[in-house]
């Protein structure tokens, strides 16, 4: 049959029609062969422009359609389903790019700029005369979600998936999930406890009935593509039974090693069997084999499996590997500090008086190691002028990180309030580069503190801190006044850097999902795909993709598990049907193919003695095409024939 | 010179005088220095209004004192009406300058021979005047 293919040519308002001439252009092509009806109008990708198309493919019986305008990114989905709506195979419209491979780069020569235009669009009336009408792939698909980190962001993405129906994984490496904001005092603006309205949702995952958690447990593997990944979870062994133990806390109380605890960022100490904190979940302990002395000491401790009432203590036990199939995954694996040693000017990790940010939220809460009372780790001594740094390790392209790391503003102020209302007659300085308070209520929360708490404000950075009797004296500058300025502190407390968590790097690589630069989870776009890796079915929630607040961390699980739901919602996944296929007549079994292939799709058939394609795997890169010797590799609607003929029409003339 | 912030002379008494008497909350000012920007004394001052206030919240009230600033101030509340905050920075200026008169300070004066004659005819008169009176008295 001899095809029958449309022609239509946007205008884009001036975009195109300002450097192409459109209706010569519509003119040309109506001339083409194979090209039964040629136009034009203003905006194609307008109401009346879809309409258009969809009434021309009915009243001149088109067979294929090619829209020149804009590039495919942006509407090439717009056009498919217009011409699915009029009865034409959706991979039988194609897009020629015209505005931005033609008019937006030649706008100073009109006339080679038509002539470009009319090749583009010649070149894809060849390809569309070989366009075979395809249906998306469809494949089974697994309703169950894996979501990995169980700080806010994990626990929110956990919950709202299992709320939405689906069975949920939610993978902790810690022995509790809470994650980083169980660690907090109070919280920006509102000073609420942390733990007040974070328990509660804690309580809420580790009780749902969609959702298993996994606390002290990591990534091993992950194999297999969207809808149908096979993971291995490495469940660390705790040495105790956690489904016996009834978390009566007396091995915790009689266990003789200690160490520094973790969650109270080495402020105070916990034991080797251990829970991180009171109100943990699960509250069952697990015990830490590096401090252990029953491990360290020749097996010469054991209290804690004498004392333990329900017998749950297990010496050998061992790490197990929990194999399972999820559809999706939500990758929610937070942020570390950036490390305090690495700020040596101003004797970070030397001077006990110079604390993280963390170390003083433990300070500050009242289950931490001083009840919340503001007391400085040298001497126990309540501090009675204390300076906080912003930009510790943020903003500084020479010799750190070069990105603003967004929350430190808002929690060195929320700090200095805390401080003050603590210790009444107190000072409190914060030395800032800008005071950074977009979000909700945040503006507001620094000028209480500047007006209402008397915290000084001194815009400049600080160059360096050093002891001296009994002080850490520091020293910087207040660029408003102009002034070198001297402040003989009792304590400070410097406002870190976000870096993304260093075992969430490792993940990311397994994982085989795009980083930034600095390591935090790369989205599929800035804008408009910020919940979504380019990787189809990973998800990113928190502070792992970028530094974050609470309700940003919290509004990006959210969005994240929608989009884990929205996937869910069809009974299977539908892949694009642009893959590669082989010409089982041609083929001779070489295994270039497979060899070549980075997503092990193309597989040698033993007993036809060639190769093939798993459909559900190809992802259509082209590799196999290219390296198939015979040419017996094709891609679907690219062959070979459709790629001469393109190249032939290009060099026309 | 070094200056060493000490914590307890911050909010001393002495500022502590600068705001009830001028009825501003020194705090309040996030040095935008909208008030300099639009001053039209600006150029015959030694320093900028909105630094004056920085001296005062960094505790440093004789700087202030000594500035020719409060004294070229003309009271004519362009700062007051442009500032985002609502601090009257002439009312400031009039605090400073009672606290001098009172404690009979030594004070740089102004010289009607001196004044430069875009003063006399940009600025206020009224201003003008002002300063003359109190300052020649």
């Amino acid at each position: 049959m001899e095809e029958r293919i449309g022609v239509f040519v946007c205008h884009c308002g001036s975009n195109i029609a300002g450097v192409v001439d459109v209706k010569r252009v519509a003119e040309e092509l109506g001339k083409y062969p194979g090209v039964a009806y040629s136009t034009d109008y203003t905006y194609m990708c307008s109401d009346p422009g879809q309409t258009m198309v969809k009434e021309a493919i009915k009243e001149h019986n088109l067979s294929g359609v090619i829209v020149a305008a804009c590039s495919p990114t942006l509407h090439e989905a717009t056009f498919r389903r217009a011409g699915r709506a009029a009865g034409v195979n959706p991979y039988q419209v194609e897009i020629a790019n015209i505005r931005e491979q033609c008019s937006w780069v030649h706008q100073s020569d009109k006339e080679a700029a038509t002539e470009k235009a009319i090749k583009i669009i010649k070149t894809m009336v060849e390809k569309a005369r070989l366009d075979e009408a395809l249906d998306p792939i469809a494949v089974p698909m697994t309703h169950k979600a894996l979501v990995v980190g169980g700080g806010i962001a994990g626990i929110q993405a956990a919950l709202d998936i299992a709320n939405a129906g689906y069975e949920t994984i939610l993978v902790e490496k810690g022995p509790s999930i809470g994650g980083h904001m169980a660690q907090l005092s109070e919280t920006f603006p509102t000073l609420d406890c942390s733990q007040c309205i974070m328990t509660p949702k804690m309580v809420e995952v580790a009780q749902h009935p969609r959702v298993k958690m996994m606390t002290y447990s990591e990534i091993e593997d992950v194999s297999g593509y969207v809808g149908n990944f096979k993971v291995k979870i490495r469940k660390k062994a705790a040495y105790l039974d956690r489904d016996i133990c009834n978390g009566c806390g007396l091995c915790m109380e009689k266990c003789p090693a200690k160490t520094p605890s973790e969650f109270d960022e080495g402020l105070a100490d916990r034991k080797a069997i251990y829970t991180p904190f009171p109100q943990a979940v699960p509250n069952k302990p697990v015990l830490d084999r590096e401090h252990c002395l029953y491990f360290t000491n020749d097996g010469k401790c054991g209290v804690c499996k004498k004392i333990c009432p329900v017998q749950c203590v297990d010496y050998e036990q061992e790490d197990e590997i929990i194999e399972d199939e999820v559809g999706a995954i939500v990758v929610a694996t937070g942020y570390d500090l950036y490390p305090i040693e690495n700020l040596g000017e101003y004797g970070g990790g030397k001077y006990p008086d110079v604390i993280t940010s963390l170390q003083f939220e433990r300070m500050l809460s009242a289950s931490g190691p001083t009840e919340g009372e503001v007391k400085r780790p040298s001497d126990g001594k309540v501090p009675e002028t204390v300076v906080f740094l912003t930009c510790c390790g943020s903003r500084d392209p020479e010799a750190h990180m070069p990105y603003c790391s967004k929350v430190c503003c808002m929690y060195l102020t929320k700090h200095a309030m805390l401080y003050k209302h603590k210790v009444h007659d107190g000072q409190a300085y914060v030395f800032y580069i800008d005071v950074r308070t977009a979000g909700k209520g945040y503006e507001e929360f620094y000028t209480r503190a500047a007006e209402e708490d008397d915290v000084l404000y001194l815009r400049g950075k600080v160059s360096k801190i050093f002891q001296e009797d009994g002080k850490v004296v520091v020293w910087g500058a207040d660029t408003l006044s102009g002034k070198k300025v001297e402040i003989e502190a009792d304590m400070a407390v410097l406002g870190l850097a976000t870096v993304p968590n260093a075992a969430a790097r490792e993940l990311a690589n397994m994982l085989k999902i795009h980083t930034d630069e600095w390591g935090f989870l790369a989205e599929a776009h800035p804008k408009l795909r910020p919940v979504e890796s380019l990787a189809p079915g990973f998800y990113l929630a928190g502070a792992a993709q970028g530094p974050k607040d609470i309700p940003e961390a919290v509004a990006q699980a959210s969005g994240a598990a929608s989009k884990v739901a929205h996937l869910f919602a069809e009974e299977e996944y539908h892949r694009e049907p642009i893959i590669a296929w082989i010409d089982e007549d041609t083929c001779a079994g070489c295994r270039v193919c497979v060899s070549v292939c980075p997503y092990d799709a193309a597989e040698f058939d033993d007993e036809k003695g060639i190769a093939v394609i798993k459909e559900a795997i190809c992802e259509g890169c082209g590799a196999c095409i290219a390296a198939c010797p015979s040419a017996s590799a094709q891609q679907r609607n690219l062959t070979d024939e459709q790629v001469y003929r393109m190249v032939s029409a290009a060099l026309e003339g | 010179m070094r200056l060493t912030i000490k914590s307890e002379e911050l909010r001393d008494d002495l500022i502590k005088r600068v705001e009830d008497l001028s009825r501003q909350g020194l705090l309040e000012c996030y040095q935008c220095g909208k008030c300099s920007a639009g001053c039209p004394v600006v150029n015959e001052m030694d320093i900028i209004p909105s630094e004056v206030i920085r001296l005062l919240q960094i505790g440093q009230l004789d700087e202030a004192l000594n500035s020719k600033t409060i004294w070229v101030c003309a009271s004519c509340l362009q700062c007051a009406s442009r500032c985002p905050k609502g601090v009257e920075f002439s009312n400031i200026c009039d605090a400073l300058r009672q606290m001098v008169l009172r404690k009979r300070l030594s004070i740089p004066r102004v010289d009607a021979d001196e004044v430069s004659a875009i003063m006399v005819s940009d600025a206020p008169q009224m201003g003008v005047v002002g300063a003359l009176r109190k300052l020649n008295g």
